[in-house]
């Protein structure tokens, strides 16, 4: 579905990427590892048009996206989650979902698709009103997820989505992970907290200083020994 | 006391043109980010296009906004789209010195064209008053006052119901993640700037009646639309609408206690006051001064 091949992106003089190779299989959960500063949030970054250099190759469903700009890709159905949740905080829940049914396709549906995430994450529903930057770090989250389901993706990047949120939510976070993907959406999970992304994942990268340093089904990945000492503690 | 009255009320009056104005920079500076010097210039060209309007063809100013606004729409459509599209990414100081050279040229092309003479329209109303409970009020300044009220209601509701006028409030807070939604911000930054220019356009037009154009007008109203946006709050219409009034309250009773002289140095004065202690404005929840700094 998603194929990146020797991919490099520069941030001034820096390097942030260095030959990336990824290929994310229709119908998968992928979780992209890795230390602070390894260049994966850039990649989706990449991915989602917003590196304006970059080289190598990215394509989607085999179309060639490196030059397309961020409001054409979503429309293919890349929708990303950024980190950090980024809602538009005075608006309110609702307005921010609004939001992502922006482009044409997601406003035809964009009813139906709202009630489908009141009936994901209730929650919103009874904030709908509230501005989201009310809402508490989970509520937006949840917000953020929601309104990135809203573009009608097939495929989901989440970027740090376990970020700041207590134990218990990021257990619940990563049902709704596997839940979302039951659904048919594709899912690109970038994540430090490799311990729950590895049980939920069918297949990982591990990236580290912009490059891909391991990748395999995500068991296999769980038992490597480097894993193990360095991401699991073990 | 009645004289007191009598000065808050004209005050308030002019407010509303204040706020009418800059509510079309708050607009262009919170979607667009671009600090646009050239805003009173827009003022001013729309006074001269309805000065022009009434002499050649005898039109009211009223009359003429149907003409005015339309096509100052598209002039800001243009200043947008030629002038501050291609510097959208560059630095501050870029793009200051491109929206000043456009205020000194078409401060320079209004002196040739329309030389210096001081302009105005002659229509009946133009002096008219009435005596409301022993306070005496100008028709025209009236007419303004609502006409300004009715269309920054207009917007606040466009802003806040139409899906366009949501898209543009999630632009003032991310642009970035507005695209990532697929919201096509080049297009919205031309609306914006459009419905910006269109109103400080109507603000030049309602003024019109009572005051006369010559090629600097333009220049307060950049400075008191600056101090209105800062003191309402960036993204904030109904702070942008009080600070409005606010400033032609403290223009008119400083003007008549102090000194017309000093108006400016007792505005500018409060807006240093202000921005020391509250730098996201006195009336507004948006953000304020600090966004205003060259960022």
């Amino acid at each position: 579905m998603l194929n990146i091949q020797q991919v490099d992106a520069y941030y001034g003089d820096f390097q942030a990427l260095r030959d990336v190779n990824l290929e994310v299989t229709e119908g998968k959960i992928v979780a992209l590892l890795g230390p602070n500063a390894a260049g994966k949030t850039t990649l989706l970054s990449a991915i989602s048009g917003m590196i304006p250099y970059r080289e190598g190759n990215i394509s989607f469903q085999g179309q060639h996206i490196n030059a397309m700009l961020p409001e054409d890709i979503v429309s293919l159905g890349i929708a990303l989650v950024p980190e950090g949740r980024r809602l538009f905080g005075t608006l309110t829940v609702l307005e921010n979902l609004e939001m992502g049914a922006y482009s044409k396709h997601a406003r035809k549906n964009l009813r139906k698709n709202l009630d489908k995430m009141f009936e994901l994450f209730p929650i919103l529903k009874e904030r709908s009103s509230q501005q989201a930057g009310s809402l508490s770090g989970g509520e937006q989250q949840m917000c953020a997820i929601a309104r990135g389901l809203m573009t009608e993706p097939r495929l989901l990047m989440i970027d740090e989505m376990s970020l700041g949120l207590s134990p218990v939510l990021v257990k619940h976070m990563f049902n709704m992970v596997s839940e979302i993907a039951n659904t048919g959406v594709t899912i690109l999970l970038v994540e430090q907290q490799v311990n729950h992304a590895l049980k939920v994942a069918d297949e990982a990268y591990i990236m580290e200083k912009g490059h891909v340093v391991l990748s395999g089904p995500s068991a296999q990945i769980a038992n490597d020994d480097y894993v193990k000492k360095v991401y699991l503690g073990k | 006391m009645e004289l007191i009255v009598q000065v808050c009320v004209s005050g308030l009056l002019l407010g509303g043109i204040y706020a009418l104005i800059s509510i079309g920079l708050n607009l262009i500076f919170g979607v667009v980010r671009i600090i646009n010097f050239a805003h009173g210039e827009m003022v001013m060209v729309a006074m001269y296009l309805t000065f022009w309007l009434n002499y050649f063809f005898g039109m009211d100013p009223y009359v003429a906004t149907i003409i005015v606004l339309p096509v100052m729409f598209l002039f800001g459509v243009l200043i947008q789209r030629v002038i501050v599209q291609p510097i959208q990414s560059s630095s501050a100081n870029m793009k200051i010195f491109a929206t000043v050279a456009l205020s000194l040229i078409l401060q320079n092309v209004a002196l040739i064209v329309c030389k210096g003479n001081f302009r105005t329209v002659q229509v009946p109303y133009g002096m008219s008053t009435f005596e409301l409970a022993g306070i005496f009020i100008s028709v025209p300044r009236l007419v303004a006052f609502f006409a300004a009220l009715g269309s920054i209601t207009l917007l606040y509701y466009f802003l806040k119901y139409s899906y366009t006028g949501k898209a543009l409030r999630a632009i003032v807070e991310d642009h970035t993640i507005a695209r990532l939604m697929g919201v096509k911000v080049q297009r919205l930054y031309l609306l914006a700037f459009g419905i910006g220019c269109a109103f400080s356009a109507l603000g030049g037009v309602l003024l019109m009646p009572f005051s006369s154009v010559y090629p600097t007008v333009g220049i307060p109203f950049t400075l008191i639309a600056f101090i209105v946006v800062v003191l309402g709050g960036l993204g904030s219409m109904g702070g942008t609408f009080l600070a409005g009034l606010f400033i032609g309250v403290v223009e008119a009773v400083g003007g008549t206690y102090v000194s017309p002289a000093l108006k400016e140095a007792i505005y500018f004065g409060i807006f240093i006051i202000a921005i020391l202690i509250r730098p996201q404005g006195i009336f507004g929840k948006g953000k304020g001064s600090e966004e205003v700094g060259l960022k």
